[in-house]
């Protein structure tokens, strides 16, 4: 690995690059509340980072990310369109039996702009491949954005649908659950039983804690209605199935979209999106007729990311991380915006690069 | 050279460590006065008995400062990340059985498995602005067990003891603990959702793969395994 001053002069290179291109320069606190980031990511997100404590403070989290902090300061005062840079350490608590770093830079760079997602997304990608250029590294993309629609226009409960949407970011779970609405997977245990019951809630059980009874009867009846509804259809299980292996270029992937579309009327807004998407690229010079798209590509490790997404990677080094990743992630400043209360959707996308693997890669071509 | 075992100090647990290796003809005892923490062994040399809490064991086990250790397979799994990295199971020593569980409040007649509680979770948070809380004290089983079955808007609220009687007051919804009869869930009206336990603990002797092991202290070994019908 790079040493840091050296990681330090090549993240300020890609930084003034991004300033060059009109972002603004923002900073972020290293000490991150750790409630907000519990509140988004869950519990799970205090194995990946570095839970502090302070008597005063309260818990806090080395930042395992700049994107909610620059989200937040550009909520409280930034104007739209708005473009920012930044760069500096992350912490990520690595699973120990990875050995990977656990503190290292990143330089990003981040468009909140409604008028024109579309171009926006297309610019972020187009800037990062031009600044990585001499990299020659692959690029891959996703978007999120037809899965998330694939689901909404499933014929079934809207119940179902926001079971599903909930666990999209969760492979395995999103699995079970559309096994289970297919009727191709038992019910959990014990539910059967329930719901034969006639007086379901019993009435010796005395009730303790803060769930009432009322929430209870509430899911009961909810549970009713779930074993009433017919089953997902095999054929939409299917056209789920080949939205998630599709592995093509975007040129290709394109017809194939849109002959899924013909039996899935729902994605046709997203195929439209993403074809518009192909156009705002190919206008800025990338070759979308070599240009990978991975239909399952972001849904493990880049929770929120709700629309178009990417990374770039040393195909000779797959030992090591995407030397850069960003994409659209709607889902996250709306969650945010709702925190704290203003109700507002901010959309915004925007990239990060890894300087310390662009040296490590440059210091292996200059040998 | 001599090898370091460590043993839990005191309690049921210590005497039934001794009571195991004593069925083998390796004699573990306490010198000296009621509280002084001083131990020998007879039946082996060179093995020095390190008298220690058995929560410190596995720490102990990681920084290699002991070869061995008897200590419950929860602790070595809850307080080690990546633990088969740092030690190794010899054997299983039958005692000291106890289950780590998830229990909800009976009274949650729609919840039976992992499954039903991550609805709820959604639904209660949605209800109640907060995350579903389980208290525990043992974070790493349970969040990893959780993340493993797909349950989310969850948090874990520490609880080091009394586990049992947070539903009732109010500081948490579910509790996750170690249980050997479930009569202590039973009286505090909770059960022990299905789908089997998060882990199923004993007392068990380590090995720490962090000692530089010497060949003279691998024959130590060696002839221990041997005295105690362990084959590695």
């Amino acid at each position: 690995m790079a040493d840091k001053a050296r990681v330090r002069i090549e993240a300020a290179r890609f930084l003034q690059f991004f300033e060059d291109r009109g972002a603004s320069v923002v900073e972020a606190d290293i000490l991150q509340p750790a409630e907000t980031l519990l509140d988004l990511y869950g519990e799970d997100i205090r194995a990946r980072a570095f839970v502090t404590h302070d008597p005063d403070f309260g818990e806090a989290m080395l930042r395992p990310d700049f994107t909610v902090p620059v989200v937040q300061m550009h909520m409280a005062q930034g104007a739209e369109p708005a473009r920012y840079a930044y760069m500096g350490e992350v912490f990520r608590a690595q699973d120990e039996t990875k050995h990977r770093a656990s503190e290292y830079f990143q330089v990003g760079y981040e468009v909140f702009d409604r008028a024109a997602p579309i171009e926006a997304d297309a610019e972020v990608f187009a800037l990062l491949k031009e600044v990585l250029e001499p990299l020659n590294l692959r690029a891959a993309t996703g978007d999120m954005g037809l899965l998330l629609a694939a689901v909404r226009g499933l014929g079934t409960t809207e119940r179902r649908k926001a079971a599903l949407l909930r666990h999209i970011w969760r492979p395995r779970r999103f699995r079970a659950l559309l096994d289970r609405f297919a009727g191709r997977a038992p019910l959990p245990e014990g539910r059967e039983a329930l719901l034969a019951k006639e007086e379901p809630m019993g009435r010796k059980i005395p009730q303790i804690g803060l769930r009432s009874r009322a929430e209870i009867a509430e899911r009961i009846d909810a549970l009713r209605e779930d074993a009433a509804a017919a089953p997902i259809s095999a054929q939409e299980v299917e056209l789920l199935d080949d939205l998630l292996g599709l592995r093509e270029t975007t040129a290709n992937v394109l017809e194939h979209l849109r002959d899924i579309a013909v039996d899935m009327p729902a994605i046709a807004g997203a195929v439209d999106r993403l074809e518009m998407r192909a156009e705002a690229l190919a206008r800025r010079g990338v070759d979308i007729a070599t240009l990978d798209f991975e239909g399952s590509y972001g849904r493990t490790s880049m929770e929120y990311y709700d629309g178009f997404v990417f990374g770039f990677y040393a195909e000779a080094r797959s030992d090591l991380p995407p030397v850069a990743t960003g994409g659209r992630y709607d889902a996250l400043t709306r969650v945010l915006g709702n925190q704290n209360g203003a109700r507002r959707e901010i959309p915004a996308v925007g990239g990060v690069i890894r300087p310390e693997l662009t040296l490590e890669l440059t210091g292996e071509a200059g040998q | 050279m001599t090898l370091k075992l460590g043993v839990p100090s005191k309690g049921r647990l210590m005497e039934k460590t001794f009571d195991w290796f004593g069925a083998s003809g390796i004699e573990l005892s306490r010198t000296g006065s009621d509280r002084e923490y001083a131990a020998a062994v007879n039946g082996i040399d060179n093995v020095e008995l390190v008298l220690l809490s058995a929560g410190e064991i596995p720490r102990e086990l990681a920084a290699g400062r002991i070869h061995m250790g008897v200590t419950g397979s929860d602790l070595v799994r809850e307080k080690l990340g990546a633990w088969d990295e740092k030690v190794i199971e010899l054997a299983p020593m039958g005692f000291g059985h106890a289950d780590l569980i998830i229990a909800v409040p009976k009274c949650w007649v729609d919840v039976n498995t992992l499954d039903d509680l991550d609805a709820v979770a959604a639904a209660f948070r949605a209800k109640h602005g907060f995350r579903l809380r389980i208290a525990t004290k043992y974070h790493r089983l349970i969040r990893d067990h959780l993340r493993d079955h797909g349950v989310a808007d969850y948090q874990l609220v520490d609880s080091q003891g009394a586990t049992e009687g947070t539903v009732k007051n109010e500081t948490a919804e579910a509790v996750a603990d170690i249980t050997s009869t479930g009569e202590t869930l039973r009286a505090n009206h909770l059960k022990i959702l299905a789908g089997g336990p998060v882990h199923k603990s004993q007392a068990t002797l380590f090995k720490s793969r962090k000692v530089d092991w010497t060949v003279e202290d691998r024959a130590i070994l060696d002839e221990l395994c041997r005295k105690l019908h362990i084959d590695r």
